[in-house]
């Protein structure tokens, strides 16, 4: 969503949009427990996949650049406990150089989109009026075409480096931040303590830094765990349809695409570990989301 | 309700506007601008600066803008130089067939979707709910794609059920012929959707039921599957309603993954060679026209909304 053009919810709308508060105390708070435990288990994953992809390449060397067609293919066992792809590459190996680029560019899209959302929706929601219609109307008009669509224009001029990829796939997701935003500012802008700001000659830009954006800060810490589960996604889709990274760099989406090639062959080692992989990810990213939102978020209580 | 109307009127109005810049701009983005993508990279200046002449190209920006509106407005959506056809023709025949598969799935997901969300709210925080919670959970967070090569892998590669390319044909009734191909794409997107709608359903079902007139309903006596049926269906398919309006753009993203891996030969996959092929007038004007659709399936969804809550009141 948000920025992979799903229906437009902080994340997915797992388990406590929109219920109302249960009726028992008790019963309220074995779900918070609940969530929070899968939360931990996220945050485990996420740490373990980041130990995994990091620091595993440091303990477990493989060669990931010069091809050996003499091992291609190969299935697991003999040195390679994952088998090795179409290049002779080691699996195992390669789902860790590959992790590397997918964490790095989903946590630095989920910064660089927030970022932006975050001062355009403030500035927005503060300023109200002609200037929020201005505002909030360009981010109708990108929530209108949707991401992957743009993403794919964007890359047939260009076979982007990481940089570049940061900065279209952050472009294209900061506008669901920057509505929550918005909707958080129109609020805090009418409370006491931003006016008595005012009242004391303190500027705008005061307001808006120091007031509005810190009460803010639950609403976009939670969004930006859904935007790294995003970002991972759509980066492996776009690797998958050949727009990612050029080779030789190693990408989760690429190697799915590699593998797809093998399906009939019977190469399953080519398609599970790196789908299960993403899935894990993806899904550790969400629990930690959601149990934030449990956490953070004051209205739910 | 007429200002609300003409309110949301209006402000799709802009946003297609808006769209259209952004597509203008692209199209002046590219290197090299039109010329370069019509003659090759081996034009001379002499070449192009005729080419810019003869296509009303050396006019200021504001000036080519409108004329590429006034072009739209008369239908005209550019012209692949790489096929040597219109892109209205190639849209002609391939729109319907994407229509179709996103429109079936769709359908379907909804029909699947809302027993399992209404069944789930029943049940709330029982064995069943938990279960399908974690399902859609997974389904949600599986990429799209991985999720068709799972289904081609078990179901065609392996069990030989169904076949692993969707049908072939230039014409929608040809697709149609053979049904038993169409079996995995629908089914794809079918799994994505439900795991998104299913939700939205149970999240709008427990609100239902947690209403006064759920209450009086139990307390006059009124059977449990009637309270269903009549009170909490209805209320709780409201949401799905502007579902349809926002799951659009998500829908023809996961339409577009699912053509690719199938070869299913509607716009997403024209969209995908066109894209490998810098075919740019195909790409914009598949995305103009998807970019439309979209705002238009907000604003009906809206209007829907409005016409079928009597309890909103806009003012």
């Amino acid at each position: 969503m948000s920025t992979f053009s799903r229906p437009e919810t902080a994340g997915p709308p797992a388990v406590p949009v929109g219920e109302p508060a249960p009726a028992g105390g008790a019963a309220r708070s074995r779900r918070r427990v609940r969530i929070n435990a899968l939360g931990l288990i996220g945050l485990s994953i996420i740490v373990a996949a980041c130990l995994f992809c990091f620091v595993g390449p440091l303990l477990y060397h493989t060669n990931q650049v010069a091809s050996s067609l003499a091992a291609a293919n190969d299935p697991p066992g003999n040195g390679h406990p994952l088998g090795t792809d179409a290049n002779g590459f080691d699996i195992l190996g390669r789902l860790m150089i590959g992790g590397q680029s997918s964490l790095e560019i989903g946590a630095a899209v989920a910064v660089l989109a927030t970022t932006i959302g975050v001062v355009w929706g403030a500035i927005a929601g503060f300023y109200g009026g002609i200037v929020d219609g201005i505002m909030m109307r360009i981010v109708d008009v990108i929530l209108a075409v949707p991401a992957l669509f743009l993403l794919l224009i964007l890359a047939t001029s260009v076979a982007p480096s990481p940089l570049e990829l940061i900065v279209v796939l952050s472009f294209l997701a900061w506008q669901v931040p920057s509505r929550l935003v918005r909707g958080e500012s129109l609020t805090l802008r009418t409370r006491e303590f931003v006016q008595a700001v005012q009242v004391m000659g303190g500027g705008s830009v005061r307001s808006v830094v120091r007031h509005i954006i810190p009460n803010a800060i639950s609403t976009i810490v939670v969004n930006a765990t859904f935007q790294v589960a995003d970002a991972i996604l759509i980066l492996a889709v776009l690797s998958y349809l050949g727009f990612g990274l050029p080779p030789p760099a190693a990408t989760w989406g690429g190697m799915l695409s590699d593998g797809s090639s093998y399906i009939f062959a019977g190469y399953w080692w080519q398609i599970y570990p790196v789908g299960v992989l993403i899935v894990i990810v993806v899904v550790a990213f969400n629990f930690l989301g959601d149990a934030l939102r449990d956490l953070l978020d004051v209205r739910l209580r | 309700m007429t200002r609300y109307l003409l309110y949301r009127l209006l402000h799709s109005l802009i946003v297609v506007i808006g769209v259209t810049i952004i597509v203008f701009l692209l199209i002046h983005h590219l290197p090299g601008g039109p010329a370069r993508a019509v003659l090759g990279s081996k034009a001379t200046p002499v070449n192009i600066a005729a080419f810019n002449r003869a296509n009303g190209l050396d006019h200021p920006l504001p000036v080519q803008y409108l004329n590429y509106v006034g072009q739209l407005l008369h239908g005209n959506l550019g012209y692949s130089y790489k096929l040597n056809i219109s892109v209205d023709s190639l849209l002609a025949l391939d729109l319907p067939k994407t229509f179709f598969l996103v429109g079936v799935a769709f359908l379907i997901a909804v029909i699947v979707a809302v027993p399992i969300g209404i069944a789930q709210a029943i049940r709330r925080n029982r064995l069943l709910d938990h279960g399908l919670t974690a399902a859609s959970f997974l389904l949600y967070s599986m990429p799209t794609f991985w999720l068709a090569l799972l289904l081609i892998d078990i179901l065609s590669a392996r069990l030989h059920i169904f076949p692993p390319e969707a049908p072939q044909g230039t014409t929608l009734s040809q697709v149609l012929t053979d049904p038993l191909a169409l079996v995995l794409p629908v089914l794809a997107l079918v799994l994505v959707n439900v795991a998104l709608f299913s939700r939205y359903m149970r999240a709008s079902a427990i609100d239902s039921l947690a209403q006064d007139y759920i209450k009086v309903a139990r307390s006059k006596g009124l059977p449990e599957y009637k309270i269903l049926r009549s009170h909490v269906l209805r209320n709780s398919l409201l949401p799905i309603v502007t579902l349809l309006g926002l799951a659009l753009p998500w829908l023809f993203t996961a339409g577009l993954v699912i053509e690719q891996i199938f070869n299913y030969p509607g716009t997403g996959l024209l969209f995908f060679t066109s894209a490998q092929n810098q075919d740019y007038p195909v790409e914009l004007g598949i995305t103009i026209v998807i970019a439309v659709t979209t705002v238009a399936g907000n604003l009906l969804a809206d209007i829907a909304y409005a016409v079928l809550d009597p309890r909103i009141r806009y003012s």
